[in-house]
């Protein structure tokens, strides 16, 4: 259980903790699954945007953080807010705009946010996300506190006028930063190669003497071990990193998104990299866990998310004499 | 005279733009949103594609790049599928765009046009049901359009990529979907020219924008009541017609104000201001303002609703006006 494990290509890390992510891994997979239907049935109010076949830089990432450390997240973020400990009950009833929900109903899935758990929220502006978390370790650091923070980002915010504002103030104070573009291919309907120039994607963050480096988003073990490297360099006091994870978003853009864009070719492709398969192969390879009992933590899973799915879906709405609470503190 | 959707409007009124003047370009795609009546931009594609450009999510840059643009001689179409993205550019709309010709002593003009979708659509939340608008019209420079018709909407349109000025089309998304006849030949609405809707006796409603479409359902409403109801549509904000409104409140004697922007500072508060500035005496009671209250727009939909000021509010507002 405790050996360490190796798969083509990737790096190895500890077995229990490759046991831990994949599990998580399954439970975003299906608390998505779960919000698809929820959407898909018109209980879900305005778009949603889900991030399954992203859940290995969701949870590579946050596994080699402290719970005292800092995320901030994106529009796609519900596997952000899992990996991060947050209660998959109160979250879905914030996605459904529910009183029980996180945020009590007034941010959605765009806005979550807990700060129980150092995350400073999903956020709906492109980008939006990036020097939040580059303030968290400005903060961190006036405290004298090594606090880590992760921001995570799209492709489309690569383009974004405040990345590379963020990332040259991250390195002229050494803040304790993690950059991670989670680059799934699609900015919103418009691929990634029709609205970005260069060679080296990486090239961007080095530019400020950032160590930059692009890995295997698919594959947990890699993502892990880049994070590892990246948040511990962070906590020594040596400044920012930037990881860019390539990915692929099994669905469009939000729940409805035809996806007319996309190439059936490259989706059959991406699917048989699906971050699922590969962390089960590895973990039953090594002889860490059965198959069973890697189908059984699926079906754990899916009963999990599916169970809470009514329950949420029947809640109490806020009440109106609420609407002006929060507005000033 | 074909009918067409809202969307089909706008998109047609972009079209004979482009037909009349070679140095119009489009900076954007989805400019019909992309709802059910996403396929209307099929058509501009088709005829200009070779004069469209897909941005990357760049805003205040895109913004800039259109003024500088337009500083040079172009006419860009800039589009933000969402408002509130322009947040991202507000220096560029407003420091830059909208002083450069004042800045110039007129030696330059900025003619570009934003084009906008704003707020309140059903679970939006509190960064996607931003209505800018009374933000852009307390910065001369900037003149500001919301159309509320298919015909309104391609004349207006036809009128922002003609104007010399800094230009921001601001759309309700939810009207994308309103279908009239509109006529199939090239012509221009002005701005500054509001538009009575519906002849009424007893109130008038002066409204911009989503607000006009609640406001004609009200009045629907409170005729069975025995009130009737004026409702006027500014069309524009930036120029306002004062004329037309104070002419309806001098009329009825009686003014309701709506509009989806914040009450405090909204063009709602405006509009009062304009009539009670110019013709107090004309007003037998006090006018009534409806707005946003002074709340982000929560996700839950029972919230949104309380937050939205709908027809059940001007109705309310109407009947308040006319002592009911």
């Amino acid at each position: 259980m405790n050996k360490a494990l190796k798969n083509a290509g990737g790096a190895s890390v500890d077995g229990r903790l490759l046991l831990s992510m994949h599990r998580t891994m399954l439970r975003i997979r299906h608390f998505e699954e779960t919000i698809r239907r929820l959407a898909a049935s018109g209980a879900v109010p305005g778009l949603v945007h889900l991030c399954a076949g992203q859940e290995a830089t969701n949870v590579g990432i946050i596994a080699a953080l402290e719970d005292r450390d800092f995320i901030a997240s994106h529009h796609r973020g519900h596997g952000h807010c899992i990996a991060k400990g947050a209660p998959v009950e109160g979250l879905m009833a914030e996605i459904l705009g529910k009183a029980s929900g996180m945020c009590g109903g007034r941010s959605g899935s765009m806005h979550v946010i807990d700060m129980e758990r150092g995350n400073l929220g999903t956020n709906g502006i492109v980008g939006g996300g990036i020097p939040l978390a580059a303030g968290a370790a400005l903060a961190a650091r006036a405290r004298g506190s090594d606090d880590v923070c992760v921001c995570f980002f799209g492709d489309g915010a690569l383009n974004q006028g405040l990345l590379h504002e963020c990332m040259n103030m991250a390195a002229i104070w050494k803040l304790a930063v993690v950059f991670v573009c989670e680059n799934n291919g699609y900015g919103e309907f418009t691929a990634i190669d029709d609205v970005t120039a260069g060679p080296s994607l990486p090239g961007r963050g080095e530019v400020f003497g950032i160590p930059s480096e692009m890995i295997d988003g698919m594959d947990v073990q890699a993502v892990y071990a880049a994070a590892r490297k990246a948040v511990d360099y962070a906590r020594a006091g040596h400044g920012p990193s930037f990881i860019i994870c390539n990915t692929w978003r099994f669905g469009g853009h939000h729940v409805g998104d035809k996806q007319e864009y996309k190439d059936d070719e490259e989706t059959r492709a991406w699917r048989l990299r699906d971050p699922l398969l590969r962390s089960a192969k590895a973990l039953s390879a090594a002889g860490i866990v059965s198959e069973e009992a890697i189908a059984q933590m699926e079906q754990d899973a899916i009963s999990e998310m599916a169970a809470l799915a009514d329950g949420v879906r029947n809640g109490s709405e806020p009440a109106a004499q609420t609407l002006l609470e929060h507005v000033y503190g | 005279m074909p009918q067409m959707n809202l969307a089909e409007a706008l998109i047609d009124g972009l079209i004979w733009s482009l037909r009349a003047d070679p140095r119009a370009t489009i900076i954007g795609r989805g400019i019909a949103g992309h709802g059910p009546e996403h396929a209307a931009e099929d058509r501009l594609k088709q005829e200009f594609g070779s004069r469209i450009i897909d941005p990357p999510t760049s805003e205040a840059a895109v913004a800039q790049l259109g003024t500088g643009a337009a500083m040079a001689g172009a006419r860009p179409f800039v589009h933000y599928g969402t408002a509130v993205f322009a947040y991202e550019a507000w220096n560029q709309f407003i420091n830059e765009a909208a002083n450069i010709h004042y800045m110039s002593n007129g030696q330059l003009s900025a003619p570009v046009t934003f084009h906008l979708f704003h707020g309140i659509r059903g679970g939006g939340g509190p960064q996607h049901s931003g209505s800018p608008y009374a933000m852009y019209a307390n910065n001369p420079g900037l003149e500001i359009v919301l159309p509320t018709s298919p015909r309104d909407a391609k004349g207006l349109m036809r009128s922002a990529m003609a104007s010399n000025n800094p230009t921001i089309v601001i759309q309700n998304a939810q009207l994308l979907g309103l279908t009239e006849d509109v006529p199939a030949e090239d012509y221009s609405i002005p701005f500054g020219k509001a538009v009575v809707k519906r002849d009424g006796r007893d109130v008038s409603v002066i409204a911009c924008s989503r607000s006009v479409i609640d406001a004609l359902e009200a009045a629907d409403i409170l005729e069975k009541e025995g009130l009737s109801v004026e409702v006027v549509d500014i069309r524009t904000l930036a120029p306002l017609d004062v004329d037309t409104i104070v002419a309806s409140v001098e009329k009825t004697g009686r003014m309701v104000a709506v509009d989806e922007t914040y009450e405090i500072c909204g063009v709602a508060s405006e509009l009062i201001a304009s009539v009670v500035t110019r013709a107090f005496s004309a007003l037998k009671t006090q006018p009534v303002r409806v707005g946003r209250p002074m709340t982000p727009v929560p996700f839950s939909p029972p919230l949104e609703a309380a937050v939205n000021p709908g027809t059940q509010k001007i109705v309310d507002a109407c009947r308040r006006a006319c002592k009911r």
